[in-house]
């Protein structure tokens, strides 16, 4: 298996060496938060311009560079030496057959992989010149900047639509009030395209929505943390045509303000969402899953590099 | 049936007749299953009425003998001072609601955290499997033997034969905590393991998720689970007879001096009787009346909270 640099993404020469944390040129200390280091002026604030890409070039706020990834859960090897440039502020597709590590990638990406007992990650992954992966820094400050929608919807049962679109704050003891609260809350669900659906009723229970108004309910959630990253693990798969397409044109829309990364076995999906497209695949079952390709998702599609991506796209395999 | 009609030869002979014998044969399953299913049924009803026929017979019995003294003299009044008729049970009263409350106040934290260590952080450790294994021995755990434990523990701390209502509660505590343990981990495992993933997710220390996300998802089972602990002790008599001791007088100081309880009132009333044994009967079967309907009121609460919960919280 070869693992294709990206083209028109990164001047990076081929990634297949690990490249040591704080090889982005901005060396941060160890024992050092993701929010310290920005406060500092370490590195530049997520989101703000200016950052450099690793030969200089300018990047898109929010880019994220993954080198030599590979995910453990205990002994068991599930993704093997991934390396890949995640372009910032746009969709980034993960595709390939089921059990090839899409998701333990995903969840490597803001550390959550982690919270799996006896699962552990290897690389970097360097999101605005700061490695997350990295021993010093903080897993839960990297989720407050790098979000997640998961494949079923969660709204939290316990608390109202409102309280659902401000429980970052809230899980973490604040106690938004108030007309600021009002209108984070209004920003956030029109964000997610929800609010002319449940402006009416904010103060009814987070789980009294359909399918589909649950998960945009938590892609508000998840913004409203102001993430420079939105991690969705296969968004729609347990939705009605209907509210996939509600999604989909959200996920487009986000990717105005965020990096969005998103799991999905729907090729039609990837091929209308994304901007670039990484195809993952695996010899047999039980052997690691490796990044096969990745490029634009235009270019992949209709010129894939590799036979097993061409075979993939077109359902002969997977 | 209509092909089998179909293919017989047309104006036949014998086997256009009914046969009797084959259609006894062939309807005999069935009758069975019918008497089967009668006697089944029969005997679901008997197991039905036994079961209860004690309950309902202590009820009446207590309603034929203790309501001549469900009196307002009951609610307002001790024992001080009293021989034969009146008096009333407000200092046992009292006392029950004092030492349920402190047994509730140790019980349900340690209970619940205890809990809490075992489903959201123990995983498979060891420490986590001894702490099973310890709950359950304490399930076990005869209430005389938590009593005579509490009796000990005080008497080292505050001098040989010491009594009071806080032993009381200790003593209750060692019997309420495993019941707690066992039901708030059996309501925090019920929460969706995809709630804690998304608490995590946005950014919150693990202790957090507990407290903002896992507690007030599960809070209507574990409010429930909480007063069925305080129901399974509020009629525990042998380790307060031990070590709350009795009293006919109020008492409101957990800290200090003999407590009566309900339980022990309707003992000592039961067992040592003056001169006018109606009067002392009357009394014990009255208290056993008032007991049973705090009971039944928790029972019923218990079973009321979790959806009243849910209700106010749909309603906000
Ligand atoms: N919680 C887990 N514990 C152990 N192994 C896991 C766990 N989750 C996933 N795996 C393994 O990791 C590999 C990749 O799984 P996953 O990332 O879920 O694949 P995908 O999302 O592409 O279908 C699979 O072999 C799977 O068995
Ligand atoms: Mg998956």
């Amino acid at each position: 298996m070869t693992a294709t640099v990206p083209a028109g993404t990164r001047a990076d020469s081929s990634g297949a060496s690990p490249v040591q944390p704080g090889a982005a040129g901005l060396a941060v200390p160890a024992q050092m938060s993701l929010a310290d280091a920005v406060e500092m002026g370490l590195v530049a604030a997520p989101g703000s311009a200016g950052s450099a890409g690793l030969a200089g070039l300018p990047v898109a706020p929010g880019h994220i560079s993954i080198t030599g990834v590979s995910c453990y859960y205990g002994s068991h090897l599930a993704v093997a030496d991934v390396s890949l440039e995640v372009p910032g502020r746009a969709v980034t597709a993960f595709i390939g057959p089921s059990g090839c590590g899409k998701s333990t990638l995903l969840r490597a990406i803001n550390r959550m992989h982690e919270v799996i007992p006896g699962a552990r990650s290897l690389g970097s992954i360097i999101l605005d010149g700061v490695d997350l992966n990295g021993s010093g820094v903080d897993a839960v400050a990297v989720r407050s900047k790098v979000g997640m929608v998961f494949q079923k919807p969660n709204p939290f049962p316990a608390m109202s639509i409102k309280d659902n679109v401000l429980a970052g704050l809230i899980i973490r003891g604040a106690r938004p009030r108030g007309s600021a609260a009002d209108d984070l809350v209004e920003q956030c669900l029109r964000r997610a395209h929800l609010w002319d659906e449940v402006k009416d009723r904010l103060k009814k229970a987070g789980d009294s929505l359909s399918g589909g108004q649950q998960q945009r309910l938590c892609i508000a959630r998840a913004v409203a943390v102001q993430p420079d990253v939105v991690l969705m693990d296969e968004p729609c798969s347990a939705l009605d045509p209907i509210s996939t397409l509600a999604i989909e044109e959200l996920m487009r829309d986000l990717a105005q303000d965020y990096t969005v990364v998103v799991v999905t076995h729907n090729m039609a999906q990837a091929n209308r969402i994304s901007d670039v497209t990484a195809f993952f695949s695996l010899a047999q079952a039980g052997q690691p899953g490796r990044l096969v390709e990745s490029g634009p998702t235009g270019d992949l599609f209709s010129a894939p590099k590799v036979a097993a991506t061409r075979d993939y796209i077109e359902g002969r395999f997977g | 049936m209509s092909q089998t009609t179909m293919v017989r030869p047309a104006g036949g002979t014998a086997s256009d007749k009914i046969d009797p014998a084959a259609v006894l044969a062939a309807s005999r399953p069935n009758l069975r299953r019918r008497l089967t299913n009668q006697i089944t049924l029969g005997v679901v009803i008997l197991a039905v009425v036994m079961t209860a026929v004690p309950l309902v017979s202590v009820i009446w019995a207590s309603v034929e003998r203790g309501s001549a003294r469900l009196d307002v003299a009951l609610f307002t009044n001790s024992m001080r001072g009293v021989v034969g008729q009146g008096g009333g049970l407000l200092h046992a009263l009292m006392g029950t609601l004092l030492v349920t409350g402190a047994t509730a106040l140790i019980a349900i934290p340690l209970g619940l955290s205890a809990a809490i260590y075992l489903t959201e952080y123990g995983g498979t450790s060891k420490l986590a499997g001894l702490t099973r294994r310890a709950v359950d021995i304490m399930v076990s755990i005869p209430s005389i033997v938590a009593g005579l434990a509490a009796y000990a523990l005080f008497s080292l701390l505050f001098g040989p034969g010491t009594r009071s209502g806080l032993a009381g509660a200790a003593a209750l505590a060692m019997i309420m905590i495993p019941v707690v343990v066992r039901s708030s981990e059996e309501v925090l495992r019920l929460v969706p393991a995809d709630l804690r993933e998304a608490g995590l997710a946005l950014g919150a220390p693990r202790w957090r998720v507990i407290r903002r996300i896992v507690l007030p998802t599960a809070l209507p089972g574990l409010t429930s689970g909480a007063v069925l602990g305080v129901a399974r002790i509020i009629g525990e008599t042998a380790p307060l007879l031990l070590v709350a001791g009795f009293t006919d007088a109020m008492n409101y100081n957990l800290a200090e001096g003999r407590m009566a309880t309900l339980p022990v009132f309707i003992y000592t009333q039961w067992s040592s009787k003056g001169l006018d044994t109606a009067a002392y009967d009357q009394r014990a079967w009255a208290g056993a009346l008032v007991l049973m309907a705090v009971v039944v009121v928790l029972q019923l609460g218990a079973r009321a909270l979790p959806t009243q919960i849910a209700k106010i919280r749909r309603n906000r």
